[in-house]
């Protein structure tokens, strides 16, 4: 039976190219819905992997309690000497904690694309920023001083936002401030954000006391120890949170959101694209028949020619899906997009056309195929012999 | 017309494949209806009347930075100005951080002034909330989700602001009545809306006192809008707190482009849809006139003169891409509920359906072009021989 499976197959297959415009249509139905599929899901990815990248598990975050982000959080300067002195943070070689403290405010700057105002971080760093994140590089000019209104660019956000290139100047609330540097940050989402000394930024927005607290510990372990201290001591009422976690959960609503999107769509092309191959298959089948009808005279039996037209619809809906896989990946993977981020503030990030979603590309192709297929299969395998061969 | 059975005859000529061409090409209009309403609500967010003649003024540099109150008295005496009012971001929700709440601290005479008519609140209500100082006044629609009565006094929680008090982040208020929206179109967008008095929120709190978040303006000609906004920007020019005025539709746009070229994103896959759909249609006709050409054949010999065949063949195509476009509409128009529920506060418009049927007009002709053209070159003698 093996040997008729492959008899009839091959035999199938030859004959593709007198179906050429039939077959083409489950090719091109199929890569349609593929192309779409993956690069919708290719920006969840992409804006997953942005917020996901953020971040060491041995750095934490601290946040007044009950603020949720960032932008709300507020911490006094006494707040930030007591988390400076609680057990499990990394010193420098004086004897420091390794903790940043940050104010985190948005400011208004164009969007190339669209001319209109966008919220873009504006992160004031503490001193210890390059030891704190030692990810950070300068890719381009020099980094900022302290005192000065100076402020470096993240490579992402001079990509999506206008006039932030070395040696721009943006204007502040009445004062100039001049882009110094271009840094680059392992991809993570501060690459969207401006950082600037952190008491030039509070004086600039007249806010006494900081946004968060970012430190880094001596190890990963040391975690539970420097939260309990910190959320045990009556002075303070903090969240502390290391910040894989809470970047994880800043990026969870948008990237469900966008995936969720993006699988309905997908799913309704599919059901279209999916009538477009049971047309294809069946009208392959009619071609066929009097082809079928005399290899079962012959005495081929029903189940290799049920498998010969299954196996067409694969393969084709296979081509299909790599055709539309590849195109995704081509236009848009690597390609640089914004958003609003969890919380307000803009986020850049790039298309990400990973394995698992080809993967998954090719999968639902398949899927798409195998039900295109099934019934004209069962049509051809069921095809009366004797009525066919009159047919002819 | 009266060729209308005979079209409709050889449109069902082969069942099964015009039923699934047919569910193919519904299918797409289908995702075209979903997805350009959704491209027109984001490309044109409600500018009905109600909003043409209000403005919205925020910190020129960053929505987070707060204005202060005493900008109020030098914007009402702005000429064209009708009223003015102010808000801030209250960053509230009830319990849990999805049960979101739209919480506005607002004065209340100047916001009920100037949203005049838009609301609808019982007047024994309307006095009640004047009258207690913790009132609130809470969206019907919010009342039923969380089950809140009038009467209950309700915690929220603050993600921003510490009380005075405790230097807790959670405020406690007495619903005293409802509120209600009278546009039906705004229904949705107030949906999750909490009204409290400005100046509870603002003894209240233990920072940010005689600052507000933002001012909204209602001006008495909207023509003016524009002439109004400079004013309005003129008075607080090279302060520390220089503002940025625009129209509220405007302001909305401008957050909602934030998100990103949606409408690009959306047409860029209508565009893959109707591309693949091109292909499947086309070569469902190609593949009915190449059977049929022994009886166009017959036709022609009775006397169907070329360019007839080609209508014939232009008019099954039309019919097939209409029944198709006009029952993937109304699906289309059936779902907006659906997607309303996953849009809050966007208002969706029936009327992005309409350039549905010009496109499947023109669907059906690109696709019913070339069956059409070879239908109309046929020649008698070699189609009766069967010579294809």
């Amino acid at each position: 039976m093996f040997k008729q499976f492959i008899a009839v197959t091959g035999m199938s297959l030859r004959t593709l190219p007198q179906r050429i415009g039939a077959s083409s249509v489950i090719v091109i139905g199929i890569a349609g819905v593929v192309a779409v599929l993956v690069s919708v899901l290719a920006m969840g990815a992409g804006f997953r992997h942005t917020l996901a990248d953020t971040g060491r598990a041995d750095r934490v975050i601290i946040l007044r309690g009950g603020s949720d982000a960032e932008l709300n959080s507020n911490l006094t300067r006494s707040d930030i000497d007591t988390i400076g002195n609680a057990p499990g943070l990394a010193k420098d070689s004086s004897g420091k904690a390794l903790l940043s403290s940050e104010l985190v405010t948005v400011v208004n700057v164009p969007k190339i694309d669209t001319g209109t105002d966008a919220n873009v971080t504006l992160r004031g760093v503490g001193l210890k920023l390059t030891e704190v994140r030692p990810e950070l590089k300068i890719a381009e000019g020099r980094m900022f001083r302290p005192a000065v209104r100076e402020l470096i660019a993240g490579v992402g956000a001079v990509k999506q936002f206008r006039g932030l290139n070395v040696g721009s100047v943006l204007h502040l609330r009445n004062a100039d401030w001049t882009v110094t540097g271009v840094f680059t940050s392992n991809g993570d989402i501060h690459e969207s954000e401006l950082l600037a000394d952190v008491d030039t930024v509070g004086s600039s927005v007249e806010r006494n006391g900081y946004s968060s607290a970012v430190g880094l510990l001596t190890g990963p372990e040391q975690f539970n120890g420097f939260k309990d201290a910190l959320t045990t001591d009556p002075q303070l009422k903090v969240d502390v949170q290391r910040e894989p976690d809470y970047y994880a959960a800043q990026s969870k609503g948008l990237s469900q959101a966008i995936n969720v999107v993006g699988t309905t769509v997908a799913i309704i092309m599919a059901i279209g694209a999916m009538f477009g191959a049971l047309n294809s298959m069946y009208s392959a089948v009619a071609a066929r028949g009097q082809e079928i009808a005399t290899l079962r005279a012959i005495g081929f039996g029903a189940l290799p020619v049920l498998s010969s037209v299954m196996v067409e619809a694969l393969l084709l809906s296979l081509l299909g899906g790599v055709i539309g896989a590849s195109l995704a990946w081509l236009f848009f993977n690597g390609h640089s997009v914004s958003t609003l981020g969890g919380a307000f503030a803009q986020v850049v990030f790039q298309l990400t056309v990973t394995r698992a979603l080809i993967v998954t590309g090719i999968v639902w192709a398949c899927v798409i195929g195998l039900l295109g297929g099934l019934f004209p299969a069962l049509r051809a395998a069921r095809l009366p012999v004797a009525e066919a061969l009159r047919a002819a | 017309m009266k060729y209308l059975p005979l079209i409709w005859a050889t449109l069902w000529r082969k069942k099964t494949r015009t039923i699934f061409t047919l569910l193919s090409v519904v299918v797409a209009f289908l995702l075209f209806g979903m997805l350009e309403t959704v491209a027109d609500a984001f490309a044109h967010p409600d500018t009905g009347v109600t909003g043409a003649d209000k403005l919205i003024s925020t910190n020129k540099y960053s929505i987070t930075l707060s204005l202060p109150f005493s900008d109020a008295q030098q914007i009402r005496s702005v000429p064209g100005v009708a009223e003015v009012t102010w808000i801030s971001w209250f960053g509230g929700y009830y319990q849990e951080s999805k049960n979101f709440v739209f919480a506005l601290p607002i004065d209340t005479d100047s916001y009920f002034n100037l949203h005049k008519d838009e609301f609808i609140v019982g007047a024994e209500q309307m006095q009640a909330f004047r009258n207690t100082r913790t009132g609130a006044l809470v969206n019907s629609a919010l009342m039923k989700k969380f089950g809140w009565k009038i009467g209950d006094k309700i915690p929220l929680h603050s993600t921003i602001w510490t009380r005075k008090e405790d230097g807790s982040l959670d405020w406690t208020f007495d619903i005293v009545g409802t509120i209600g929206v009278k546009d039906p179109t705004q229904a949705s967008a107030q949906s999750s809306t909490l009204l409290f008095h400005y100046e509870l929120f603002d003894e209240g709190r233990s920072f940010g006192k005689g600052e507000v978040g933002w001012f909204e303006e209602r001006v008495d000609d909207p023509a003016q809008s524009a002439a109004i906004s400079g004013r309005i920007d003129a008075l607080f020019a090279n302060s520390p707190n220089e503002t940025k005025t625009q129209p509220a539709n405007d302001f909305t746009m401008a957050f909602i482009k934030q998100f990103g070229d949606i409408g690009f994103v959306l047409r860029a896959i209508l565009g893959a849809v109707f591309f693949a759909l091109l292909f499947l249609t086309g070569n469902t006709m190609m593949q009915s006139v190449r059977e049929r050409i022994p009886e166009l054949a017959v036709l022609k010999t009775l006397g169907f003169g070329d360019g007839k065949v080609l209508m014939l063949v232009l008019a099954e195509s039309l019919l097939l891409c209409m029944i198709a476009a006009v029952i993937g509409l109304a699906l289309s128009y059936a779902a907006l509920p659906i997607i309303k529920m996953g849009l809050q506060g966007v208002k969706l418009s029936p009327a992005a359906l309409i350039p549905g049927i010009g496109i499947a007009v023109l669907l059906a002709l690109v696709v019913g072009a070339a069956p059409a053209m070879r239908a109309m070159r046929l020649s008698i003698v070699d189609a009766l021989a069967d010579k294809r």
